[in-house]
């Protein structure tokens, strides 16, 4: 069964050739698969299953440790209020409530248009410029209810809101699944090599050159 | 330095003092590699180079560079944890910045993330790392597109992959984030998600990370300002890095201040010549608590830390000062809370966390933080019983037994909480769960009898009306 797009597929390729054992591509598989759908589907998990050599069973295991993924359909911005002690020193949890009552739905679920997923997490590293609050992951720092309103009114509009964010931030907002929008890409010409662990043999070249001159 | 060096890194404050890893963060380029290349860039890495691996441990050994991830441990000990003879050996960077409070790591990757990766590649070239992981937060995605994007740059210029700066030394650096998950940030616990597993930590000792690590073979986990240090130390020498700082903890610490000062952000400071008192009140630093209000207490280190109160103003920002006066600097991550705060409030704010963030492996930890947060929300919801408190270090003294808890009741005698603390869990993330506790009920117990006996409930803050807007 293929869940992946050719595109993805190639890149999921690319992905596993970085580690010395598949398995270790499994949550950035997982990730590409929530970019693709915007949510892990069943068939996502099959075919990841099949790409690192595990089970479904077993990527569903390591999937669902994870808050970040998903299982069923989310909305296409998924807007999260810290609620963690620094911003609730300055209005982190009043933001969230705020949040619900302009978003009509409680933490945890989708708007009714499918729009927005509200979500109230844990501290998100943004502690000196609370309140703080994140869309498909891209910070809103030293939030207030008219800053949240004018992100809000902006995604709605179809605008892109991200200039009213963090510094650094730019472009458009990508829709939810899709994380760090540059991907690495590692040249042939350029690569080291990945060897798996049961077929190194000795220390590195430098190493091994250093210590042969001790002697 | 040209009308281009603004300080516009969101959070970072300039406080004219030593700049060992915030160097270029006033650079509005400060991520690309040409601004790293004007600026000093690999060229720790080239001194590296010039050297034998063994010396270039033994300079991190020299310089002292205490872990920065939370435990404090030299990164030069650690590195020497590896066992002679057995290979591969790997790299895992610790980027899963998590901990309440924490704002440090996520700046040094999104600002100057060429700086990261020469502090990478000089480690793998001291210890022979064959191949590291760069392991960032899921939540991270300005930290992601940068680190990638200079990464690819790297490797382009030569400077990662294949024999590097034509030398014999071959690494692959590669980049990997996480997915929302606390407990990933202990080093174990990132190892296994690294596999592709469920982040659970493992049983450590006797076997660490050094010794049996990623796949099973010795693997180093560092931090990324440990990491970010490195091409400070190797261009300038251990020498002039011990010069900053104190005796046993030199150089300088990234501390990100949040809560109710007047300037909250995160300072590059010198360790062991600070104090909290200068870094609330100095005029380089916070200013203040914010205007019309006075401290109460604060948190030295994270989440995980027990608290500090006006008495504890005069300690040195030094993780051995701050560890014998019974809390840590941990992390870097301070919070201050001024006499407007709910103090059960905020400790069943940090209890939540922990209770949400255990991952269930260890039943004192998954039990325990579960019931640690529905005696506190019943406290707060008016329902308390005179007997939580008792309960709520009884639950305490199951996930972190002894002296800890039991000096919650302590009237005199016992003015330091003994720390750290002893865990019946694999890992500290259950037993930190016991520090806001047993910290609130030695100071503010008449707080949660207020609210057992008369069902009180005090108001927290309002989100402002008006504020600085969003982003900076």
């Amino acid at each position: 069964m293929t869940f992946f797009n050719s595109d993805n597929e190639r890149l999921a390729q690319e992905v596993i050739s970085r580690y010395p054992r598949a398995r270790s591509a499994a949550i950035p598989l997982l990730h590409l698969a929530q970019e693709q759908e915007g949510w892990v589907t069943p068939a996502a998990m099959v075919q990841i299953a099949e790409l690192t050599g595990s089970t479904p069973a077993e990527v569903l295991g390591t999937a669902s440790f994870y808050e970040m993924f998903k299982f069923h359909p989310v909305g296409k911005y998924v807007v999260n209020v810290c609620t963690n002690v620094s911003c609730q020193l300055l209005g982190g949890e009043e933001l969230l409530q705020h949040a619900e009552a302009s978003l009509g739905v409680r933490a945890g679920g989708t708007s009714e248009d499918g729009l927005f997923t509200l979500e109230d997490v844990e501290c998100v590293a943004a502690c000196t410029e609370a309140p703080c609050f994140t869309v498909n992951y891209r910070y809103f720092h030293r939030a207030t209810t008219g800053s949240f309103d004018e992100v809000v009114a902006d995604i709605r509009a179809g605008r892109s809101p991200i200039h009213r964010g963090a510094a650094g931030d730019d472009g458009e907002l990508p829709e939810h699944g899709i994380l760090g929008r540059v991907r690495q890409h590692i040249p042939d010409d350029r690569r080291a090599g990945v060897e798996a662990p049961e077929d190194v043999a000795g220390a590195p070249l430098w190493l091994a050159a250093d210590r042969a001159g001790e002697g | 330095m040209g009308s281009s060096y603004v300080t516009h890194a969101a959070g970072y404050v300039d406080n004219g003092g030593p700049k060992l890893v915030t160097s270029r963060f006033g650079y509005e380029d400060s991520h690309t590699l040409a601004r790293f290349e004007a600026t000093g860039g690999y060229v720790g890495l080239k001194a590296a180079l010039a050297k034998r691996p063994a010396d270039v441990h033994g300079e991190v050994r020299e310089a002292t560079l205490l872990g920065r991830g939370g435990a404090g441990f030299p990164a030069g000990v650690k590195w020497g944890f590896c066992p002679e003879g057995v290979w591969p050996r790997y790299l895992v960077v610790n980027g899963d910045e998590s901990e309440p409070g924490t704002y440090k790591d996520r700046l040094l990757m999104e600002r100057d993330p060429h700086q990261l990766i020469e502090g990478c590649l000089i480690a793998c070239y001291a210890l022979g790392l064959s191949q590291c992981f760069l392991y960032v937060r899921g939540e991270m995605a300005l930290a992601q597109e940068r680190i990638a994007t200079a990464l690819n740059e790297a490797y382009a210029a030569g400077y990662v992959g294949r024999e590097i700066l034509g030398s014999d030394f071959s690494v692959d650096v590669v980049l990997h984030w996480g997915a929302g998950a606390y407990i990933v940030g202990e080093e174990t616990a990132l190892i296994e998600s690294l596999e592709g597993n469920r982040g659970m930590p493992r049983l450590k000792p006797p076997y660490f990370p050094a010794a049996i690590g990623l796949y099973g073979k010795p693997t180093i986990v560092n931090n990324v300002e440990t990491l970010a240090n490195l091409p400070w130390i190797l261009e300038h020498g251990a020498a002039a890095y011990r010069r900053y700082g104190s005796e046993s903890s030199p150089g300088t610490r990234m501390f990100a201040v949040s809560g109710h000062v007047e300037r909250p952000g995160v300072y590059e400071v010198e360790q062991g010549v600070t104090t909290f008192r200068d870094l609330f009140y100095g005029e380089d630093f916070c200013q203040g608590i914010r205007e019309g209000h006075e401290l109460k207490m604060f948190i030295p280190g994270g989440g995980s830390a027990p608290w500090f109160f006006e008495e504890h103003l005069d300690v040195a920002l030094e993780a051995a000062d701050v560890g014998a006066a019974g809390s840590m600097l941990g992390s870097g991550a301070i919070i201050v809370m001024d006499d407007s705060t709910d103090a059960v409030k905020a400790c069943h704010r940090l209890v939540r966390f922990f209770a949400r963030e255990s991952c269930g492996k260890c039943s004192p930890c998954r039990e325990g933080t579960g019931w640690e947060e529905k005696i506190l929300q019943r406290i707060l919801d008016g329902h308390g019983r005179p007997s939580d408190i008792d309960l709520l270090l009884d639950v305490g003294d199951n996930i972190s037994p002894g002296p800890y808890p039991v000096a919650a009741h302590a009237a005199e005698g016992l003015d330091v909480v003994p720390f750290p603390p002893r865990q019946t869990t694999i890992c500290p993330l259950g037993p930190s769960s016991v520090a806001p506790i047993v910290s609130t009920i030695r100071r503010f117990r008449h707080e949660f009898e207020a609210r057992i006996t008369r069902g009180d409930t005090i108001p927290v803050s309002a989100v402002p009306a008006t504020a600085g807007g969003s982003g900076s």
